[in-house]
């Protein structure tokens, strides 16, 4: 429209904009996994055992990464989810191997649902690195509602006595600290979260090989684990709608990472098709190849808009927030799936050996879709909010 | 980042609110004659043009307010802001940019009056997606250009009062770019001939396109827009207007509502359509495809409040739209089955053959404008910085 008239009497207006902060923490994270975690160290991380790098880990905390989110009584930097994007984005386009997503998750169940007490236990550790947490609700039969948890916990004394295999676990065996929901009574909704702690007895995690070799995914298995009265979350029997909500703020991450990751493939893509000769001119000329990168970015940048609404969502609109984040994930889901193919076959044959970076997006894909819900779930979801 | 609106802003909504309950009658209530009276309402209020400047007779508001006036318009199915879509959306903010004190006096409060009717002369028979390379000619003659030549695919050329034309006046310089200038010609003007070009739409409801034709016509000095040879600049400021704004979007999810209600009432393999996965998949799509256009509108609208707004973040919406337009519209007879086919002509048509008509309507908004491959071009070449071709 027209410029002159536009620009006057703008205050802090709606604004789909960084704010000078975040555009710092964005170049300080970048900085930080250039120099430190290039292409060549991911490779390096994903082979071992582990799968990260103990002394990053210690940086991030260091720098306050950790703990974005948590507040600073807790020893957080009590940012914002809008912040958290920043930084996952970066994360995810690097292909940075670390607990991060798990562990901010963690800390946002336990600051969403723990007592004072609860929170001054444990927040302080997951903020400085020396305990990492992750979430641990789904269960083999891969279903997203109160249904879908059927693991038992049994009532004897003040404790409670939890039987049974959680698995779709995100890094399960760096985690010392388990957000687990079990189920508590027979009526579907009569679920409950504790705490469990990798020590206790009974409890073992692995985690299995993945196409995403620098992700960890796994089970996590609890035979007879006994949980104390002061490690359960908020009030017995009543956990699912504090269950959704870490699904939420589950599948928020996850598509940040994903955007990150699949920005970083689009950027490989387009910089092989103007390296690329062929017929005598570079094949991003071609509009065979020109318009799926074209598309791509519509997906990435259409992707986006949806992620950072959602992310303001959490922060200020919660009633907003199913709807945000679920079309925010389907889209997002299917977008990368589709960057990570088109993207290898855009390198042609190059695109299938080892050695290039592309291959190492696609697989990355693989990981994001179905994690806190695929695209068909949310699709759905969409669907049954409307009361249809 | 902060999709809260102001406390001025929220008084403005409320302020917007208030009137329409007061003003505006349903959609079953409102009597012929109603639009006319309505525009002169509105017009009243400074909203027809809300954005403009004051000098113009514009309401000098914020894109912030004017997004928010849309929003509520829309929101009350109120019909359009004013009468003229092409003058308000493309030719008065380019009058306004590069037009003359004096032309600005003439045209805009024209426009913002709903008494205009523009129409734009940008295609030609031989010059589509490659405007630059248009052809039809005007030549100084003493206080005037003589045109000849031929612009095609007219939108409402056929009842148009002013055409804004775009015309070769010089075959020299570096680059096709250059002699290209643009002209405000009165319609009635000696020498135009306008042929409606029959289209597959089958219907009257959809958008009619035009050949016109000019055969000597005298065009007077002081109806060029800016000057001699800046037509080019100009098709670019105006292309760019075109395209922003939160009018598709609502439209869409309209038209998303009124596909819902159709598959409420229709039924596949003997089953409530609803009931089907895919179908309600399908529906998902569409409405993040839809927030994801509203959302990336707002992300437009935020880069032009800091004047930073990339001239092809405009092309990622019009890629939405033109998927949406077309797949929406082809679901519909989806759902219809074997009753699709019908048109309204008849009493066994669905709805009186809406749905027939949005299937076969699409082309007009999805090839005008720039066709989705040259949108892909734009956003290849200015976003991505691959090659030209």
């Amino acid at each position: 429209m027209v410029g002159s008239a536009s620009a006057s009497g703008q205050g802090d207006a709606m604004n789909f904009g960084f704010t000078e902060e975040q555009e710092l923490l964005r170049r300080e994270v970048r900085k930080l996994l250039d120099e430190q975690c290039p292409m060549a160290e991911v490779r390096r991380l994903r082979e071992t055992r582990e799968g990260y790098s103990p002394e990053l880990w210690k940086q991030l905390a260091e720098l306050g990464w950790l703990g974005l989110v948590i507040p600073e009584a807790h020893g957080g930097a009590e940012l914002e989810w809008i912040d958290l994007v920043v930084l996952l984005e970066e994360t995810g386009r690097s292909l940075f191997p670390s607990p991060l997503i798990s562990n901010t998750l963690a800390a946002a169940a336990i600051l969403d649902t723990g007592s004072e007490a609860q929170q001054t236990a444990w927040l302080p550790a997951l903020a400085d690195g020396s305990c990492i947490g992750t979430l641990a609700l789904t269960e083999a039969d891969d279903v997203l509602a109160p249904v879908g948890i059927q693991l038992r916990g049994r009532r004897d004394g003040n404790d409670w006595v939890l039987g049974g295999e959680k698995c779709f676990v995100t890094d399960p065996e760096a985690a010392g600290l388990f957000v687990v929901a079990f189920r508590t009574g027979d009526a579907p909704e009569d679920l409950t979260l504790a705490l469990v702690e990798r020590d206790a007895l009974g409890v073992s995690a692995r985690s299995f090989p993945m196409m995403d070799q620098t992700k960890r995914l796994g089970n996590l298995s609890l035979a007879e684990v006994r949980v104390s009265g002061d490690a359960i979350l908020g009030e017995p029997g009543r956990a699912w709608p504090a269950i959704a909500r870490q699904l939420d703020r589950g599948a928020l991450a996850v598509t940040a990472e994903l955007l990150g990751s699949a920005r970083a493939a689009l950027d490989l893509t387009v910089q092989y098709a103007k390296d690329r000769i062929q017929f005598g001119s570079p094949i991003g000329r071609f509009q065979g190849v020109k318009h799926p990168l074209a598309e791509m970015h519509v997906a990435v940048e259409s992707a986006r808009s949806l992620l950072f609404y959602a992310a303001w969502a959490l922060d200020q609109s919660p009633e907003d927030v199913p709807r945000a984040v679920s079309r925010a994930k389907a889209y997002a889901s299917e977008a990368f799936v589709r960057v990570g193919i088109d993207g290898i076959q855009l390198h042609g044959t190059l695109g299938y050996t080892e050695e290039q970076d592309i291959q190492l997006y696609l697989k990355r894909s693989k990981w994001a879709r179905p994690l806190f819900g695929d695209s068909d779930y949310h699709y759905e979801r969409l669907i049954s909010l409307r009361g249809l | 980042m902060d999709f809260n609106l102001t406390p001025e802003e929220e008084a403005f909504r409320a302020e917007v609110r208030q009137f329409l309950d007061e003003n505006l009658p349903s959609p079953e209530e409102r009597e012929p004659g109603f639009i006319l009276d309505w525009w002169r309402k509105i017009r009243a209020k400074r909203w027809i043009g809300f954005a403009w400047p004051k000098e113009v007779t514009g309401g000098g508001a914020t894109l912030m307010e004017q997004f928010i006036l849309k929003e509520e318009m829309f929101n009350a199915s109120a019909p359009m802001l004013g009468s003229d879509y092409t003058g308000l959306h493309w030719v008065g903010p380019a009058i306004i940019q590069f037009g003359s004190e004096a032309q600005k006096a003439q045209y805009i409060p024209e426009i913002l009056d709903s008494r205009s009717i523009w129409c734009t002369g940008y295609s030609e028979p031989d010059v589509g997606s490659d405007l630059a390379s248009l052809q039809c000619k005007a030549v100084r003659d003493g206080d005037a250009y003589v045109v000849n030549g031929q612009k095609i695919w007219t939108s409402l050329a056929h009842v148009a009062k002013q055409i804004f034309l775009m015309v070769r006046t010089s075959s020299e310089g570096e680059s096709k770019f250059e002699g290209i200038t643009c002209l405000l010609v009165p319609m009635d003007t000696p020498g135009i001939e306008v042929r409606p070009i029959k289209n597959m739409s089958m219907s009257g409801m959809a958008d009619l396109l035009n050949q016109v034709f000019f055969t000597d016509v005298r065009v007077p000095l002081e109806y060029r827009l800016g000057a001699q040879g800046q037509g080019w600049e100009i098709i670019c400021s105006a292309l760019q207007s075109e395209r922003s704004g939160i009018t598709e979007v609502n439209r869409h999810a309209a038209a998303l509502e009124d596909l819902i209600g159709l598959a409420r009432r229709a039924r596949r393999n003997g089953k409530p359509a609803l009931e089907d996965a895919e179908l309600r998949r399908t529906f998902g799509g569409f409405e993040a495809r839809i927030e994801a256009m509203r959302l990336n509108g707002m992300r437009a609208l935020t880069s032009q409040l800091k004047g930073e707004l990339h001239e092809s973040q405009a092309s990622i919406n019009k890629l939405h739209n033109c998927d949406l337009l077309v797949e929406m519209s082809d679901l519909a007879l989806e759902l219809l089955g074997s009753a699709a086919p019908y048109t309204g002509d008849s009493e066994v048509a669905v709805d009186a053959g809406r749905w027939q008509i949005g299937a076969l309507a699409w082309p007009a908004t999805v090839i005008g404008g720039g066709t989705p491959n040259v949108q892909r071009n734009i956003i290849a070449e200015r976003m991505l910085g691959l090659p030209k071709d």
